[in-house]
Formats: structure tokens, C-alpha cells, sequence
């Protein structure tokens, strides 16, 4: 799960880190009220959404005066943004952060996060901040800095000198620094982070060290445990549909394409997009109706599919394990029924009770093609729903 | 032979009374899994599908000499679950249970890393050897002895590439599904270096998908082995917009890494021949295998 960059602030900040000053506007009738807290001779209107490239995309402004922060907050409230992170329908501001802003000396990149391939949480830091870090991998990758660790309470010092050894800071720094390391590590484990991202981290022209952007992802399988956590999701920033499934304990990823697919398990799902992409058409969703799904979660997976107006056609693709291919057959059935579907549906069944699952279906008597295979399901799909 | 199970293991339930343990035991059973126990706590002394309860996991092995078991408990407890099957010294443990957080299974890693078990998954089908040992939840009639060893990152594809292998004839040594989340117990590598030595397996099928490195490493070490066995692989999610989880918790393109055309590049230049579709598996390693 994403937060936002002033939510990711003020956890760093009830930890103990050093932000700079900033109000969260929710509503455009709050501007002028709130803004009146700051200091309005330097400060920075930032959009908050969930995708990086903001700044290019005109989501931060700068301005030194009221009059100026009146107008800019005004036009950057319901600005529809689009960045590389976005997809080219762009995102809508809904808040904005007001913020004091910092003369920078210097600006650094640091992250903590879980390393997958060595099973430990890793640092990484560089010199080279406010920039695109992973450009500076790809092409410094000597520029970057990473420290691997096992879990522990705190980190060590001998790794912290490994950490910030790039930023090449003057010692009366060092301690401050060291301090933000720790409340970082300590946001990590206490609060089952994926990754806490601080770019730039900035030494300001008054030797001060402050977070200047953050950015936090928190793992969702625990999010049971940090009630607190949870409740800093945005529902602007989900997909409609996307929360709609997630009531059903559907997963559902909504794409660009015209073939609606609903399928058992993650990885055959994908391998499903893939093979109507090798066919010839685009996937219109990513859809896993999960190992047990029963009639009712069936029913609902079709109408979810449906709330796509681009839908040109719909894939079954059910190979059975837990999953009897008989009951997700009534399933289909009636809920084609239900549904009154009016775009062709093609439907593959493999597994434990596939030829009663077939049976079903074609007793049916409704317009449901049957396929034999995953290749013969994804021709049939592409050639009807054309 | 076959790797790390056969007729002769041993295995108890985790988690044997709930709805899930109970139902693929009774599975597992049918397919003439050597079944010999199970844990609940408080509910040791029962008796349930004819086989005993034990409280503790120390218990069940004092009892049964368990060499396996299947973890089905629910998410909360998983890690404490299999670190109870580390410290008593349960060679094979293998979990089902899906969405264990993350920082869980770095506890449950340092714990493994010293110790003398092996963990398949979590969030994964399990392991099975062909007409002789189930332990997971994979449909058990899809399955046919024979010569291919399967290990996939996922549940129903393996599946698909199970019956598509049945299908050419092929058949399976054995079949490892190492799971979809990002840290888990047993790599590619692990299963590609039991599936190099193992004398039934001729050939091997690896099924991976986007997110994270460990289909690159396993290439690398496919690349640096000295036995050579045909190997072919697939790799799910070519078409998966980067920055969205896909189903799996570890299947996630981030940071510009992980994506499936990287993977299959790579695995391409170490030899591994990649089938383009997931509906031709089975066909590829089969028209290998005939050249």
C-alpha cells in the first residue's frame, strides 16, 4: 500500500525525524485559512498523488506571496496530472501539501527497504539526489551505496559509516544523520514498510539535514496488524472498480485492452493476458477469482468485468484444483443469466470435474463458447470479440 | 527416484483440524500420502481422519518420526509455525498458507539459514511425486510418472504445464511449486541443483514470472553447471503494466527491474529454451527432447 508524501512526513516526523513545515489541504475552501500558519515568503504547492514525475508534470509550484499561493493552490485543486508513473489518462488532484521550502547546499538520495534476493533489509544511499535513482544505477552504478542487513533492533555503527560515507558530510552532521537512519530502520521494522524511500534528502544552507520528499510502501499482508496504517489509504487513488473487487476478495487490475478475463490463480492469469496479447488483442483486465471461488464470487467477477465499458468480450480460463469445474459452471450460468450478457463469452475449462463443468454449460442453451485449450480458448476469444 | 519426497516420507499436518488442513489431508491421504499425524493445539489426544492430534509439533515428531510437514495455518501464524517446525528439526516443511507478511518470512529465513530444514513457499501448491507422495493442495489425477522435473513460482499454471507434460507423455519426476511471494524458503536454484542430480529427471521445465531476480540467478547457475539437462521455461506477465502487484505479493515489475522480457533474455543466453506461449509448454520440451 502507497501513502502519500505529507502522510509519509508526518510519520517520520512523529518518530522524530526532521521535516520541513507543511499543511495538508484537503479542500479548497481550507487554503486560506491553513496557509496562514506558514511562512509565506518561500513556499512550494505540492500535488499529492501516487505516482513519481510530479514535478515535470507541473504538480509543484513555487511561489513567495499570498496572492500568488491563492491563485496556484486554486488551479492545481482538480488539475488532472499526467506523469510517467500515470498512464497517459492522467491522475486528479484531490489535496495538496503546502510547504515551507529550505535553501539546499547539497541534495542525497536514501532508501531502506527489503532486499528479495539476499532475504536481509538493505540502505542504499548516493550523492546524487533529487534525481531519477534507478538512471543513476543503470548508469553509475559505482555512484550507489548499499549496506545489507539481518534484523536486528537497531543498525549498527560500523554499517551506519558504510551508509553515509557518500554524502561526505561534516562531522557535527554526523549525528543527526546517524539519528535519521535509525527512526527510518525503526519505521521499517515497527511498521512493516516494503520501502522508505527519502529523495532528496538535502543539507540545507544552514547545515541542517531535512527529508525534502518521502516516499513510503507498506507491506499489505500486515497491514492487519497497523490498524493505523490502513486507515491512511486514499480511495481516490484506487481504481473504482479495483475497490469494488477487493470487497469480493477478487484481485483485479483494470487495463487498457478489450478482452475481459477471469481466471484461478495469479500466474495462469497473467499467462492468460499474455497468450490474448499473442493472439492479437489486448487484455481489458487482470481478474483471479483465487483458488476456492464459489458461485457467488463468480457472479460478482462478472459483473466487475462488465463495469468496463470497453469490454468487447469475455475469457473463462478455470483450470480446477480446489475449484470444481461444476459448480464454477453453475456459476457462469447464472450468472450469465443474471448479468443478461450482451458481448460474446468463451469459456475453457480444465481439471477436476471438467467434463461435468462442460455439460452444464452446454445444457445451458446459452451462447457460451467452449473451448478445449488455453490456445484454442485465446483464438476463439480474439476472433468473436473483434 | 524422485527429489525430497516419495512413499517413504513422513508427514503431519500444521493446522490439521481447520477447514483447509482437514480438506488436503483427506486429499492427500487418498492419494497414498504416508500421512501420520497431525498438529492442533488443544486439540492434542483427538483422533481426526483416523490419525492422531498432537498439541505441539515436538510432540508429533517424538511420536510419529515425521520427516515432512504441510503447514495450512492461517496467515497470523504461519511464521510461528514454521519456526516450531525448525526448531524440532523437521527436515521438510512446506507452507500453503498465502500472505504471510514480509518481514515474517525475513525472521523465518535467519532461523532456516542455520538450521537443518528445508521450507518450500509460502504461498505456494506444495510438492508432489507422482503415485507416491502428495503434500499440497495441486489436483493429484493431472499428475503422471515420468521424466520431467517441474518448478514454478506459481499454482495453476504448474498445473497447466503438469497436464500439458502428461500430455506429450512426458510425465513428472517431481513437481515443486516454490510459491509467489517475494522471500520464500526454497529458490530456483535450489530445485534446479536436486533436479541436475537426480537420475529420473531427464529434463526440467521452470516456469517463472515478473518481479524480483531469482529466475536470472537460476539461469546463471543453469549457465555455470557442469550436468547439463534439457531445460525449458516460461515466463508469465509479459504483459503486466509495471508498479501493480499481480495477484502474487511478489510479482511486481518495480524500480524498472523484474520484467519478463529481462528474464527471458537472460535465461535465453544460459541456454534455457523459452516457449512464447503458456499454451505450448509442454509441445517445446517435448520437440527439445526429439531433436
Amino acid at each position: 500500500m502507497n501513502i502519500h508524501e505529507y502522510q509519509a512526513k508526518n510519520i517520520l516526523r512523529e518518530f522524530g525525524a526532521t521535516v520541513p513545515n507543511g499543511i495538508v489541504i484537503l479542500n479548497k475552501d481550507e487554503i486560506e485559512k491553513k496557509a496562514k500558519k506558514l511562512n509565506l515568503k518561500n513556499l512550494a504547492i505540492k500535488a499529492q498523488i501516487h505516482a513519481g514525475g510530479r514535478g515535470k508534470a507541473g504538480g509543484i509550484k513555487l511561489v513567495n506571496n499570498y496572492k500568488d499561493l491563492i491563485e496556484e493552490s486554486h488551479k492545481l485543486f482538480d488539475k488532472v496530472l499526467v506523469t510517467k508513473q500515470t498512464g497517459k489518462q492522467g491522475r486528479k488532484v484531490k489535496r495538496i501539501y503546502l510547504e515551507e521550502i529550505s535553501k539546499i547546499k547539497k541534495e542525497f538520495y536514501l532508501s531502506c527497504l527489503i532486499d528479495r534476493a539476499s532475504s536481509k533489509i538493505a540502505f542504499i544511499s548516493s550523492a546524487e539526489g533529487g534525481v531519477d535513482i534507478e538512471n543513476v544505477a543503470k548508469n553509475n552504478p559505482e555512484k550507489i551505496t548499499t549496506v545489507k542487513m539481518n534484523l536486528d533492533k537497531s543498525v549498527t555503527e560500523e554499517n551506519i559509516k558504510k551508509i553515509i560515507q557518500p554524502f561526505i558530510l561534516p562531522k557535527k552532521l554526523e549525528k543527526q544523520t546517524s539519528d535519521l537512519i535509525q527512526i527510518i530502520y525503526k519505521i521499517l521494522i515497527e511498521k512493516d514498510a516494503n520501502l522508505i524511500e527519502i529523495n532528496p534528502l538535502i543539507l540545507t544552507e544552514d547545515d541542517k539535514i531535512l527529508c525534502l520528499d518521502a516516499k513510503i510502501n507498506f507491506d499489505d499482508n500486515a497491514l492487519y496488524r497497523h490498524p493505523d496504517i490502513a486507515s491512511l489509504k486514499d480511495p481516490n487513488e484506487e481504481d473504482p472498480t479495483e475497490t469494488e473487487a477487493k470487497k469480493h476478495n477478487l484481485s483485479y487490475i483494470k487495463l487498457d485492452g478489450t478482452i475481459g478475463c477471469m481466471v484461478n490463480g495469479a500466474g495462469l492469469a497473467m499467462a492468460t493476458l499474455d497468450i490474448i496479447k499473442l493472439y492479437g488483442a489486448e487484455p481489458a483486465n487482470f481478474l483471479d477469482v483465487g483458488g476456492g471461488a464459489s458461485k457467488e464470487k463468480v457472479s460478482a467477477a462478472f459483473k466487475i468485468i462488465l463495469l468496463d465499458k470497453n469490454v468487447k468480450g469475455i475469457l473463462i480460463n478455470i483450470f480446477g484444483g480446489i475449484m470444481r469445474c461444476d459448480i464454477l459452471a453453475q456459476g457462469v450460468v447464472e450468472a450469465v443469466k443474471e448479468t443478461n450478457l450482451l458481448v460474446p463469452l468463451v469459456v475453457r475449462l480444465a481439471g477436476t470435474n471438467v467434463e461435468l463443468g462442460k455439460e452444464i454449460l452446454k445444457k445451458s442453451d446459452l451462447k457460451i463458447i467452449s473451448a478445449n485449450n488455453l490456445a484454442d480458448a485465446a483464438k476463439k476469444i480474439v476472433e468473436v470479440a473483434k | 527416484m524422485s527429489i525430497l519426497v516419495n512413499k517413504n516420507t513422513k508427514v503431519i499436518c500444521q493446522g490439521f483440524t481447520g477447514s483447509h488442513g482437514t480438506f488436503h489431508s483427506e486429499q492427500a491421504i487418498a492419494y497414498g500420502t504416508n500421512l501420520v499425524g497431525g498438529v492442533t493445539p488443544k486439540k492434542g489426544g483427538q483422533v481426526h481422519l483416523e490419525k492422531p492430534v498432537y498439541n505441539t509439533v515436538q510432540e508429533a515428531v517424538e511420536k510419529t518420526h515425521a520427516n515432512a510437514t504441510m503447514i495450512y495455518v492461517p496467515a497470523k501464524f504461519a511464521a510461528s509455525a514454521i519456526i516450531e517446525a525448525i526448531e524440532n528439526e523437521i527436515p521438510l516443511i512446506v507452507a500453503i498458507t498465502e500472505g504471510v507478511p514480509v518481514l515474517d518470512m525475513i525472521k523465518v529465513k535467519e532461523k532456516l539459514f542455520k538450521s537443518k530444514s528445508r521450507l518450500i513457499g509460502p504461498n505456494c501448491p506444495g510438492i508432489i511425486t507422482p503415485d507416491e507422495c502428495k503434500i499440497g493442495i495441486m489436483p493429484g489425477n493431472i499428475h503422471k510418472r515420468g521424466s520431467c522435473g517441474i518448478v514454478s513460482r506459481s499454482g495453476t499454471l504448474t498445473y497447466e504445464a503438469v497436464a500439458q507434460t502428461s500430455e506429450h507423455g512426458l510425465g513428472q519426476s517431481t513437481v515443486i511449486g516454490i510459491g509467489g511471494d517475494p522471500i520464500n524458503g526454497t529458490s530456483f536454484v535450489d530445485v534446479l541443483e536436486l533436479f541436475l542430480k537426480d537420475e529420473e529427471t531427464k529434463s526440467i521445465l521452470m516456469i517463472g514470472e515478473i518481479g524480483g531476480s531469482s529466475e536470472e540467478e537460476a539461469a546463471e547457475f543453469i549457465k555455470s553447471s557442469k550436468v547439463k539437462k534439457p531445460i525449458v521455461g516460461f515466463i508469465a506477465g509479459k504483459t503486466a503494466p509495471p508498479g501493480r502487484r499481480m495477484g502474487h505479493a511478489g510479482a511486481i515489475i518495480s524500480g524498472g527491474k523484474g520484467k519478463a522480457e529481462d528474464k527471458i533474455e537472460k535465461m535465453k543466453s544460459c541456454g534455457i529454451t523459452i516457449a512464447d506461449s503458456p499454451a505450448q509448454i509442454g509441445k517445446t520440451l517435448y520437440e527439445k527432447l526429439a531433436r
